[in-house]
């Protein structure tokens, strides 16, 4: 892989950092008018997830990390492994439970995702920004009850639990905002 | 992100711009009634500077193969007049520096120079103080501190200790975000840099203006060495809002010595892989033939106008910034 100077820094950029490959959020020049030159880095470990701040000697050099980011539909779990496909090439990859991490409550069959893949190797999964998603169990409502008064539990298919206006019922179809966790509206079927 | 049809318009609001033409009116007056004469000595010039971390934009004029340089500050070209008998000298004008982008650098920002015969830093600095509270009204008067009592104080390391090195090494393992690279710093000069620019100077008080004083004199630049304590630079710097606003120094006036340091800017370019400089032999003849006792300070005039106007990015007080320029 290769190495990147402290002048092709920039938001974005994958580097190695504490044996972890990280991603780039935000670079700052600090420059004295006499002296050294310092790049102030805030970096997202892309395995923990940790944001930290690093600092570099300007001009010096950092390793690369070979991460690139795919798209890949979800076709099932065999309760260790979560299987992908390439939709073009028919090309299937393994995510463990590491790299799914809590994601596995939003993964829907045939959904495409991003697979975030370090050295070949998924390190993160991201579900689309919506999914569909049918109610397995949640408390009757009351009739006549219209949004934002509140709510209650919702469990899903996949297991996630949502909070749902009191008027959606079991077996309907919900979408849901993976970002948030976040009831969007009912699906007609 | 930029919208190419919205690149023609100004980086910096009207109402800003106008603040700004009152400053620099208010900078000439204040130096028209101290009787310091105005120059505006050349942008374009033969020789760029030998400091290892500067470096100069160049260019070529037709018929001539040399690289000529867009002065970084015009310190050279004013101790020649200053030598030439000129008299105090004040400087309002464009600088550049190559790779220099942040919220507080643009490649082409404006500089305020001058240069007092016969000051010592005190007088100097008192004067920088009394151009700061003309132009920001509200600053209060100026906190001093050594160089080695803002070490002392912020990072409980005294930097003029034989041990100073790995002790510094040390206590700045207490700051995650330069733990790592103070780790691997060999070089003494940049770790104390490192701890002033990322650790000791976000601490300063940015209500209060702050001057820090008596660098190191491997840190010394263009100053001269103090006569009652060899380890110090009669240098200065002044720090306010979170900025770093001014640089200054009881200037070198030994043409000798200056040459040393030009030699020993550029075993230091050497050293970093950094392309190589030559030296400004016209200002080594000048100080040959003589530069009065003097001190001199640059400011940085577009930060003063980012505190002036509350403004915490430097395109905001830009007519058109790098990206719009």
């Amino acid at each position: 892989m290769a190495n990147y100077s402290t002048n092709e820094f920039k938001a974005g950029l994958k580097i190695m950092q504490d044996g972890e490959p990280c991603s780039i959020i935000e670079n700052e020049m600090v420059k004295p008018g006499k002296g050294q030159a310092f790049n102030r880095v805030r970096i997202r470990k892309l395995i923990s997830g940790k944001v930290v701040e690093k600092t570099f000697k300007s001009g010096d050099t950092v390793e690369g990390a070979d991460v690139v980011d795919v798209e890949l539909a979800f076709l099932y779990s065999d309760g260790e492994f979560w299987h992908f496909m390439n939709n073009d090439t028919f090309e299937q990859l393994a995510a463990d439970a590491k790299a799914v991490g809590d994601m596995t409550k939003w993964l829907v069959e045939q959904n495409v995702c991003v697979l975030t893949l370090w050295n070949g190797s998924p390190i993160a999964v991201t579900p689309p920004n919506f999914v569909e998603l049918e109610i397995v169990e949640t408390d009757p409502g009351l009739k006549g009850d219209t949004a934002g008064t509140g709510g209650k539990p919702a469990t899903l298919t996949t297991g996630a639990v949502v909070k749902v206006p009191l008027f959606v019922q079991r077996g309907e179809v919900i979408k849901v905002d993976t970002r948030s966790g976040e009831y969007v509206s009912r699906v007609q079927k | 992100m930029l919208q190419p049809s919205d690149a023609w318009q100004p980086s910096a609001d009207l109402a800003t711009l106008q603040l700004r033409a009152a400053m620099l009116r208010q900078v000439r007056d204040f130096f028209y009634r101290r009787n310091v004469l105005e120059v505006d000595t050349p942008l374009l010039a033969r020789f760029g500077v030998t400091d290892p971390h500067l470096t100069n934009l160049t260019t070529q004029l037709s018929g001539d193969s040399h690289n000529w340089a867009l002065q970084t500050s015009p310190e050279f070209a004013m101790k020649r007049l200053l030598a030439a008998g000129s008299g105090c000298i004040y400087q309002l004008g464009k600088a550049f520096r190559d790779d220099e982008q942040s919220a507080r650098h643009n490649p082409e920002f404006t500089l305020l120079e001058w240069y007092r015969i016969g000051f010592d830093l005190k007088q100097l600095m008192d004067e920088l103080e009394q151009l700061v509270q003309l132009l920001l009204v509200d600053a209060p008067a100026a906190n001093y501190l050594t160089y080695q009592q803002a070490f002392q104080r912020y990072l409980q390391v005294d930097p003029f200790a034989v041990n100073s090195h790995s002790a510094l090494q040390q206590a700045l393992q207490s700051y995650a975000s330069v733990a790592d690279v103070a780790r691997r710093e060999t070089d003494s000069d940049t770790l104390q840099q490192l701890a002033m620019a990322c650790v000791i100077e976000p601490q300063l008080d940015p209500a209060i203006p702050t001057f820090i004083t008596h660098y190191p004199a491997s840190q010394a630049a263009l100053a001269c060495l103090s006569n009652t304590d060899s380890r110090v630079a009669e240098r200065f710097e002044l720090f306010y809002g979170g900025l770093e606003l001014a640089n200054g120094y009881h200037e070198l006036t030994d043409a000798m010595l200056q040459q040393q340091r030009f030699v020993a800017d550029q075993q230091q370019r050497s050293l970093l892989s950094r392309p190589p400089a030559s030296a400004d032999t016209r200002l080594v003849a000048a100080l040959t033939h003589g530069l009065p006792a003097c001190a001199g300070v640059a400011v940085g005039f577009d930060r003063l106008v980012m505190l002036r106007c509350g403004q915490q990015h430097i395109r905001q007080v830009l007519p058109f910034a790098i990206d719009r320029a």
